[in-house]
C-alpha cells in the first residue's frame, strides 16, 4: 500500500510538469497578443527576458501648466479628478505627481465639506 | 500675529438679501471688536448644493477674506454655529499658502531672466554664419 501511494504521487508529478510547460507557453502567447502595442507592464514576459514597462508616459497636468494654486473653489478643475460616483481618482490613472495629488485631495475634501462637490453621487 | 483666513459659508436660500447683509455686518462687528479686519466680501449668489444640507438643496454662498487672530476666528465661528440662517461654513488659513506661492513665483522669475540671454547668442551666431555664406 505504501508503494501504491508512492507511485501515485510520482505519476501526477510526471504528468504535471509537461502540462505546466504547455499551458505556460500558451499563457505567454496570449499575453503577447493582449498586450498588443507595448510589452506592457504585465508579468515577466518570457523567462529570462528583462521586464519592460512601456506605459505611455503620463504627465502631471499641474506641473505642465504650472498651476500653483489648487483652490477648493474652482469645481471645474476639481471635477476632472473626481470619478462619476464622486470618488477621488488615484494618481496612477491621472498621472498627477505626488505633491500635487496631496493638494488636490485636500482641496476636494474641502470642497466636499462646503457642498461644492458631493461625497457620494449617483445613488 | 494677524493671520489671513478665508471663510466661506452658506446661508439658507429663503433669507432675503438685506438680511444677509445684516448678517455680514454683524460678523464684521464681532471681528473688529476682537481686533481683526474684514478684507473683502464676495457674495457668490445662489447655487445648487451637491447634497442636502438641513433639507435644503440650494443656498446662498458668501466668501469673506479676513485678517485676524485665531481667537477672533474662534469667536466668529461660534457665532456662525449659533446663527440660524448659516447652515454650513468652512474656514481655511491662507497666509502660509500665499507665502509658498510667492516663493515659487520669485524662483520662477529668477529662472526666466536667465533664458532670454541664450537665444540672443544663438541668433547672433546664425547671422554671422549666414553672412559669409551669402558673401
Amino acid at each position: 500500500m505504501a508503494d501504491e501511494n508512492i507511485t501515485l504521487k510520482d505519476a501526477p508529478s510526471d504528468t504535471a510538469a509537461p502540462v505546466a510547460r504547455v499551458t505556460g507557453g500558451g499563457y505567454q502567447r496570449r499575453d503577447g497578443a493582449r498586450a498588443g502595442s507595448a510589452p506592457g507592464s504585465g508579468a515577466a514576459g518570457s523567462r529570462g527576458e528583462p521586464r519592460k514597462f512601456f506605459r505611455r508616459k503620463k504627465v502631471c497636468k499641474f506641473c505642465v501648466e504650472k498651476i500653483d494654486v489648487i483652490n477648493y473653489k474652482d469645481t471645474r478643475l476639481l471635477q476632472q479628478f473626481v470619478a462619476e460616483r464622486g470618488k477621488i481618482v488615484p494618481r496612477r490613472l491621472t498621472g498627477v505627481c505626488t505633491p500635487h495629488q496631496k493638494r488636490l485631495t485636500n482641496a476636494i475634501k474641502q470642497a466636499r465639506n462646503i457642498a461644492l462637490l458631493p461625497f457620494a453621487a449617483r445613488f | 500675529m494677524q493671520r489671513t483666513y478665508e471663510i466661506m459659508f452658506i446661508v439658507r436660500p429663503d433669507i432675503a438679501e438685506e438680511d444677509v447683509d445684516k448678517l455680514i455686518s454683524g460678523f464684521e462687528n464681532s471681528l473688529s471688536t476682537a481686533g481683526g479686519t474684514l478684507k473683502s466680501v464676495d457674495k457668490m449668489g445662489k447655487r445648487r448644493l451637491a447634497y442636502l444640507v438641513r433639507k435644503f438643496s440650494e443656498g446662498q454662498y458668501v466668501l469673506l477674506t479676513v485678517q485676524a487672530t485665531g481667537k477672533a476666528i474662534h469667536e466668529l465661528e461660534r457665532r456662525m454655529r449659533v446663527s440660524e440662517p448659516v447652515i454650513k461654513f468652512i474656514t481655511v488659513r491662507t497666509d502660509q499658502e500665499q507665502k509658498r506661492i510667492a516663493k515659487v513665483k520669485a524662483l520662477r522669475a529668477t529662472k526666466v531672466r536667465r533664458v532670454p540671454e541664450q537665444p540672443a547668442a544663438v541668433t547672433e551666431g546664425a547671422v554671422q554664419a549666414e553672412n559669409p555664406a551669402t558673401a
